[in-house]
C-alpha cells in the first residue's frame, strides 16, 4: 500500500505557485532538471534506465533545453562523462536505477573524491540475483558511504523540489548529490505536482561557478594521484563537507520555502511530540505510515513517525531531538545489510550511542522487490515495538515483515 | 614522510592550480635498477629519450638520464638497439 495522492506532513498543498501537473515521478525528476537549466545530459538508455533520460532527451529534441545530450555505452561511462563536463564547470545531470548504479559505483568515488557538483536521480529499485526490477532501497544505500548526499523523496512534489535544491545544494558544498525515489511507487504512479515557473528556479538557482573548472588560459590538473602524505587529508576534508552539508541543506531548504512555500530539512516529524513509539523511514512508505499514525491517533495511541530525508549527510543530532523521548523507535527500511541489519538501524544506532538515554530500537526489514507494505505489516510491527516497551528489552531487534515462512520450511 | 610532502594549502578535490607541479615531485627514490649508459656505444638515435615513460631522459645529443625522476623501469635499456644501456641494482657501482 502506498499514499500516492498527497495529502499530509510538511510539502503538501501548501504551494506557492498556481501551475498544477499531473505527473510522474519520472517526469518531475526531468522537468526539475529542465528547469535548473543544466548544459550537459548524460545517459545510457537501456534498462534499468528508467524514462526521466528519455523525457530529458525529448526536451533537448525540441529544443526547449539547450544541453548536450551525451549519449554512452554504460552507466559506468554515463557517470564517466558527467564527471569530464563537470570539470569543466558546467551543471551536470544524469538518471539510473539498480544495477545501473552498480556499475557506476567506482565512478561514484571519483565524482565526490574530486568534489564535482554533479546531481543524479536514483530511483530505487532492487539488485540481483534474484532478478528483479521493482522497488527497494539496496541500490543507494549500498553506495551510502561514497561520498554523495542522498535525499530521499515521499512523493513526486518533493522529486521535483529535492532536485531543484540538490543542483544549489551540491554547487555550494562542492559535493555530488544523489536525489532517490521508491521506483513504480513513485517513478510511473501520476500525482498533482506543483510546477515552480522558470523565472522563479532562475531566482533560485543562480548561474554556476565552478572555482576550479579546466580552462585551456588557465591550465590545472584534476585527478592527480593521493600518495600516502596526502590521501588521508582528503578524505578528511571530505567528511568535514559533508558534516557541513547539514546545514547547507537547512539553508537551502529555508531559502526554498521562502520562494516556494514548501518545507525541507534534513528530516520530517509527525505527530511525535508526545510519541511513545516512534517509526522511522525514508522515502514513499511514509505515506502510507502517516495515515497509520492517524489510525493510532484516533485510537489514543501515542505513535509519530520520522521521516528521514538525508540519509547522508546523517543528522544525528537532529534524528537525536527526534526521537530520544520516546519509549521505542521501529525502524522500518527496504534494504537489509545481510549479516547484519537495516542500515537505517544500524545508523540511528550510531546516532544514539554514547547517549545517556536511548529509546529501545527494533527493524523491520521489508518491502523488498516490490513486495507491498500492507497495514496488517505495519501493525504487527507496531504490536511487536509495544510488547518490547512492556517487557522493557528487545529480544530479537531485527525482524523481518510479511516474509512467507512456509516457502522455506521454517513453519 | 617523504622528501617530497608539500605544506602548501589542499584544494578540494586535490585539485592542482599550478601546472607542472609533478616537477616538484621527484620519484628517484622510487628505484631499484639504476640504467646507466655506455657513452662508448650510444649512437644517440634517441630511442630512450623517446620510451621513457617519466621524460626522465633528456633530450640532447647524447641523452641523459636525470636520476631525480628515473624509477628504474629500464624500458630504455631494453628499446636501445646497441645495448649501450645497462640495469644496475641501486647500490652498486
Amino acid at each position: 500500500m502506498c499514499k500516492c495522492v498527497p495529502g499530509k506532513g510538511d510539502n503538501h498543498g501548501a504551494g506557492g505557485t498556481k501551475v498544477k501537473k499531473f505527473m510522474t515521478g519520472n517526469d518531475s525528476a526531468a522537468l526539475a532538471a529542465k528547469l535548473a537549466r543544466v548544459k550537459v545530459i548524460s545517459a545510457y538508455p537501456i534498462t534499468p534506465q528508467t524514462t526521466i533520460v528519455e523525457k530529458l532527451s525529448e526536451f533537448v529534441a525540441n529544443g526547449e533545453l539547450d544541453a548536450e545530450y551525451i549519449k554512452v555505452e554504460s552507466e559506468h561511462s554515463a557517470l564517466s562523462a558527467c564527471v569530464g563536463a563537470a570539470a569543466t564547470g558546467v551543471r551536470t545531470f544524469t538518471a539510473t536505477s539498480s544495477q545501473g548504479l552498480m556499475l557506476m559505483s567506482e565512478i561514484l568515488f571519483v565524482a565526490s573524491g574530486l568534489r564535482l557538483p554533479i546531481v543524479m536521480t536514483n530511483v530505487n529499485r532492487s539488485l540481483s540475483a534474484p532478478l528483479s526490477i521493482w522497488c527497494d532501497q539496496q541500490d543507494s544505500v549500498a553506495v551510502r558511504d561514497s561520498g554523495w548526499i542522498q535525499l530521499y523523496c515521499e512523493n513526486n512534489q518533493e522529486i521535483l523540489d529535492s532536485t531543484i535544491q540538490a543542483f544549489r545544494i551540491a554547487e555550494e558544498t562542492l559535493l555530488p548529490v544523489m536525489v532517490c525515489f521508491d521506483g513504480y511507487i513513485l517513478s510511473h504512479t501520476a500525482e498533482p505536482v506543483d510546477v515552480p515557473e522558470q523565472s522563479e528556479v532562475d531566482g533560485f538557482l543562480p548561474q554556476y561557478n565552478y572555482p576550479y573548472a579546466l580552462d585551456p588560459e588557465h591550465p590545472g590538473s584534476i585527478g592527480a594521484v593521493g600518495v600516502p602524505d596526502y590521501y588521508e587529508e582528503f578524505r578528511f576534508m571530505l567528511q568535514e563537507e559533508m558534516l557541513k552539508a547539514k546545514e547547507k541543506i537547512l539553508e537551502v531548504g529555508k531559502i526554498f520555502a521562502e520562494k516556494f512555500g514548501r518545507k525541507y530539512g534534513l528530516l520530517e516529524r509527525y505527530r511525535t511530540e508526545d510519541a511513545e513509539i516512534i517509526l522511522l523511514t525514508m522515502g514513499s512508505l511514509a505515506g502510507s505510515l502517516k495515515d497509520m499514525v492517524d489510525e493510532y491517533r484516533q485510537h489514543g495511541e501515542r505513535v509519530g513517525l520520522v521521516k528521514l530525508r538525508s540519509f547522508r549527510p546523517f543528522p544525528v543530532r537532529e534524528l537525536k531531538d527526534a526521537v530520544g523521548n520516546a519509549k521505542a523507535v521501529a525502524v522500518l527500511e527496504k534494504d537489509v545489510s545481510p549479516g547484519l541489519s537495516g542500515a537505517l538501524f544500524s545508523d540511528l544506532s550510531t546516532a544514539l550511542i554514547n547517549s545517556k538515554k536511548s529509546p529501545l530500537l527494533m527493524n523491520f526489514i521489508c518491502g523488498l522487490a516490490g513486495r507491498d507494505v500492507s497495514p496488517l505489516q505495519i501493525r504487527e510491527a507496531v504490536k511487536s515495538t509495544l510488547e518490547a516497551v512492556e517487557a522493557g528489552e528487545v529480544k530479537n531487534p531485527v525482524r523481518w515483515l510479511g516474509l512467507r515462512e512456509t516457502l522455506m520450511g521454517l513453519r | 614522510m617523504s622528501s617530497h610532502t608539500s605544506t602548501k594549502k589542499l584544494l578540494p578535490g586535490a585539485v592542482i592550480m599550478d601546472p607542472g607541479s609533478t616537477e616538484q615531485n621527484e620519484t628517484g627514490s622510487w628505484r631499484s635498477m639504476r640504467p646507466v649508459t655506455d657513452y662508448e656505444k650510444c649512437t644517440s638515435c634517441m630511442s630512450c629519450w623517446l620510451y621513457c615513460p617519466d621524460s626522465a631522459i633528456s633530450c640532447e645529443k647524447p641523452p641523459k638520464v636525470d636520476y631525480r625522476y628515473c624509477k628504474g623501469c629500464g624500458i630504455c635499456a631494453n628499446v636501445c638497439p646497441v645495448k649501450a644501456i645497462t640495469m644496475v641494482p641501486e647500490g652498486q657501482k
